[in-house]
């Protein structure tokens, strides 16, 4: 029988006068026991991670806990004071935090940050820690654990930066591990190595985690049993297996039924003999300045890139971070000028234009950004956001902002003009921008990651409207993603990049049913759940 | 929750929009309540406070009126304070989004300009400048203008370089906004908070610069002013302890207000610093 760790029982947490909701969590009860993993799944706002801030005690100001206990060794962490609080952090309750970037201090070096966890609780001499702390480097699979010891931050890539975290967090072999998103920020195949290891360390110390997330693929990934939150609520609890493959509740099947799964829908746009958009041998390299010491570093952002794109075509661009598709996209919309190479659309090139024939030329082609809370200036009413591109482009100023309305009453969102962009929500925003996409009358949209910022279920709804209004206007898409799964949705055929080159190229089936470049598997076997998601298909 | 409401929830804020107010009452009541120059000589000199009906606070080493001299003084010092801010922005504003914006060569040239005005002392400069234009309102305003918008400059340019990379900034140039829009109707609005509180402060300093060139006797000779009185009463500052100390008040009431107002309006524009400092 194993030993229940973390147990909280009927905990309530009460958010803010004037937040939407008058708690963050209410009436949540679920246990954490020796040896599991805990998945606590749910959307944005739905307070998963609210409760795993009040077991170390770092809710946010204005959060206080109303009713119920937390129990851990013997102890209702609500009632302890923060220096008995703070004996246990790090000692019996390590945590790792989604952001690997910001989590470290970037002024230490890598071992000295690990010593410190040590220090803090006052265990072995300075020498000791270092060894203590190489070993654990070892332990997470940092490579050269010699020489990362001596680093800083900065100078580690994404995963081994997650790495040293959880390094640090199971320093002093704590009985519960919280795991705040920790892969969220990671790319695919960096992701998978890094749920990997939490699994195998968690196996080989039988430590209990708790572990945060809003992916369930991930859930399919490690979990032992989960637990999913909607407005601060739990919805279902049960084991990993049951939920995925039975989910009694709806909010859960509609969760499950959102992830996007390989089942690639055959759709296969006959390619017209004249290209909309004709790529020819890109190229871009960004330089950064050299110093008097140092010297200046090239990158290869984008080389010898070449595709073709038709009329009503979705072309899919996935890579991890780096690999150049954000450019890509950037050079297509003349944000970003190609070093050398074409860009021809309609037979005419693109990249030579300049000035005033640019700028009236740059209605053709227009972009869908990542960030939907960045990419709307926030004080312009959303109905004049939508119509400053026309009326730049001569339309007067009535019959733009009628425009406007029509425009957000297609992409679902009547009536709001007069908004300011902080009333709505991400997914709407969203919209809003795809509105402004739009009022161009575009005949090729960019869209830069345009779902990755969004939950789930928003996420299907996004791409729903995107392919309704693709078929309604004839657009040409080209779609820039991480994620192969959302790409695989919406795209008719996939180019897959890395290191700045073209890796694969071909329609979405052959890519998922028949890859040809290794790492195009490697991206494949990467997505998480992708074997759960496929046993039960 | 509505600016305003923001606004008076920093009771230091609301002391200081009090103390403005009263300022700026006296100096509009100045003319109907003392509606004789400031200049005439109306009693004996020496006359303390309170000593004598209609010279609350006594009268100064000519026998000049010291309640109607803060009075008068009360609209040259606002006067000077505004209209000497508001010129500094007009040149600070423009010069720091345009170095901001454009960055590269513009961004250096114009930089290495704003710097020249930064290596020279303020004060030397304003002193050197009043002394070529002969004092007067207009050159003190000019003098007080030149010396004080390389902070403009400044802030305005770190405020572009950190917006024109944002996301809406390229949706608008991709729209194909011209850059004069972009600059006005994109970025300028956003900068705008900054750019409110640090005026605030501006008015504060340049009334002291103000004070201070009359104090050494570069103020305008046909308007009475708080940095005069002081300075003509220097001498007698063991005699006659009131003509500087009421002069003194007001110029330390009204900078006080000011910089009070400027970090009320600093919490109530950037709501998210204020929640975490409270």
């Amino acid at each position: 029988m194993t030993e229940t760790v973390l147990s909280i029982r009927d905990l309530t947490l009460a958010l803010p006068k004037g937040a939407d909701r008058a708690f963050a969590v209410e009436h949540v009860s679920y246990d954490v026991s020796e040896g599991e993993i805990l998945c606590v799944v749910g959307e944005s706002g739905s307070g998963k991670s609210m409760a795993a801030n009040a077991v170390m005690g770092l809710l946010p100001k204005g959060v206080h806990a109303t009713g119920g206990e937390i129990w851990f060794g013997g102890q209702n962490l609500l009632t302890l004071d923060e220096r008995a609080h703070r004996s246990l952090r790090g000692l019996r309750i390590g945590m790792i935090f989604q952001e690997p970037m910001t989590a470290l201090n970037p002024l230490m070096r890598v071992g000295a940050q690990i010593a410190e966890v040590f220090e803090a609780h006052g265990r072995h001499t300075p020498k000791e820690r270092q060894a203590r702390a190489l070993a654990l480097l070892e332990e997470v699979g940092i490579p050269q654990p010699e020489r990362a010891i001596r680093a800083y931050p900065f100078q580690l890539s994404g995963g081994q930066r997650q790495r040293v975290m959880i390094a640090m967090a199971l320093a002093l072999e704590p009985e519960l591990l919280i795991a705040d998103e920790p892969t969220t920020a990671l790319d695919v195949t960096t992701q998978a190595q890094i749920l990997k290891l939490i699994r195998d360390l968690q196996q080989r110390r039988g430590m209990a985690v708790m572990f945060i997330t809003h992916d369930f693929g991930v859930v399919a990934e490690v979990a032992t049993r989960v637990c999913v939150m909607r407005e601060g609520e739990i919805v279902e609890l049960g084991e990993a297996r049951e939920v995925l493959d039975h989910p009694r509740h709806d909010y859960t099947r509609a969760l499950i039924d959102a992830i996007p799964n390989d089942a690639v829908p055959n759709r296969h746009h006959a390619a017209e003999a004249q290209p909309l958009l004709e790529v020819r041998h890109l190229d871009k390299v960004f330089r950064s300045r050299g110093g008097m010491l140092k010297p200046s570093r090239e990158v290869h952002a984008l080389d010898d890139i070449s595709f073709t794109l038709s009329r009503g075509e979705t072309l899919g661009i996935v890579g991890e971070s780096g690999s150049g598709k954000s450019t890509l996209g950037r050079c297509v919309v003349r944000l970003e000028r190609p070093d050398s190479g074409q860009l021809l659309l309609d037979g005419v090139d693109f990249t030579t234009l300049k000035g005033e024939t640019l700028r009236r030329g740059r209605r053709r082609v227009q972009m869908i950004f990542q960030d939907p809370y960045a990419s709307l200036n926030p004080r312009t009413r959303v109905g004049l956001a939508i119509a400053q591109g026309p009326i730049a482009n001569g339309v007067p100023r009535d019959q733009a902002l009628a425009k406007a309305d029509e425009l957000l009453e297609l992409v679902g969102l009547g009536g709001v003009a007069d908004r300011f962009p902080h009333e709505f929500s991400g997914g709407q925003r969203q919209r809003i921008g795809i509105a402004r996409a739009l009022a161009l009358e575009p005949e090729l949209i960019v869209a830069d990651e345009a779902v990755s910022a969004l939950d789930v279920s928003i996420q299907a709804q996004i791409l729903e409207l995107l392919e309704r209004l693709q078929q309604t206007f004839s657009l040409s898409l080209l779609f820039i993603t991480h994620d192969l799964r959302v790409a695989a949705q919406i795209c008719d055929r996939l180019i897959v990049m890395q290191h700045g080159r073209i890796v694969e190229h071909g329609t979405a089936e052959a890519i998922f049913r028949t890859p040809r470049a290794a790492y195009t598997r490697e991206l494949l076997e990467a997505i998480p759940g992708r074997d759960a998601v496929l046993a039960s298909a | 929750m509505s600016f305003f409401a923001r606004f008076a929830q920093n009771r230091g804020a609301l002391i200081g929009v009090i103390i403005l107010a009263v300022i700026i009452a006296m100096a509009a009541l100045a003319p109907f309540l003392y509606p004789e120059s400031p200049w005439r000589m109306v009693q004996r000199p020496f006359l303390p406070p309170l000593e004598m009906d209609g010279f609350p606070l006594g009268t100064d080493t000519m026998g000049r009126n010291v309640a109607a001299g803060l009075m008068h003084g009360a609209w040259v010092s606002l006067l000077i304070g505004f209209v000497s801010t508001s010129v500094a922005l007009l040149i600070g504003v423009p010069l720091g989004a345009v170095a901001g914006y454009y960055g590269g060569l513009i961004d250096d040239g114009l930089m290495r300009f704003t710097e020249f005005f930064q290596t020279i002392p303020n004060f030397a400069l304003a002193i050197v400048l009043v002394a070529i234009m002969q004092p007067s309102v207009t050159s003190i305003v000019l003098a007080i203008a030149l010396v004080s918008w390389p902070p403009v400059a400044r802030l305005v340019r770190a405020e572009f370089l950190s917006l024109r990379h944002r996301e809406y900034v390229e949706a608008a140039r991709l729209v194909g906004q011209g850059n004069a829009t972009i600059i006005l109707r994109q970025i300028l609005p956003n900068t705008l908070s900054p750019i409110i509180v640090l005026a605030s402060l501006m008015v504060a300093t340049a009334i002291l610069l103000e004070s201070a060139l009359s104090f050494l006797g570069l103020g305008d000779p046909n308007v009475m002013s708080w940095g005069y009185m002081i300075g003509a009463a220097r001498t007698v500052i063991r005699q006659a302890w009131w003509l500087s100390f009421f002069p003194g008040v007001a110029i330390l009431l009204t900078v006080l207000a000011l910089n009070l107002v400027g970090e009320g309006l600093d919490d109530a524009l950037n709501p998210k610093l204020a929640r975490e400092r409270s």
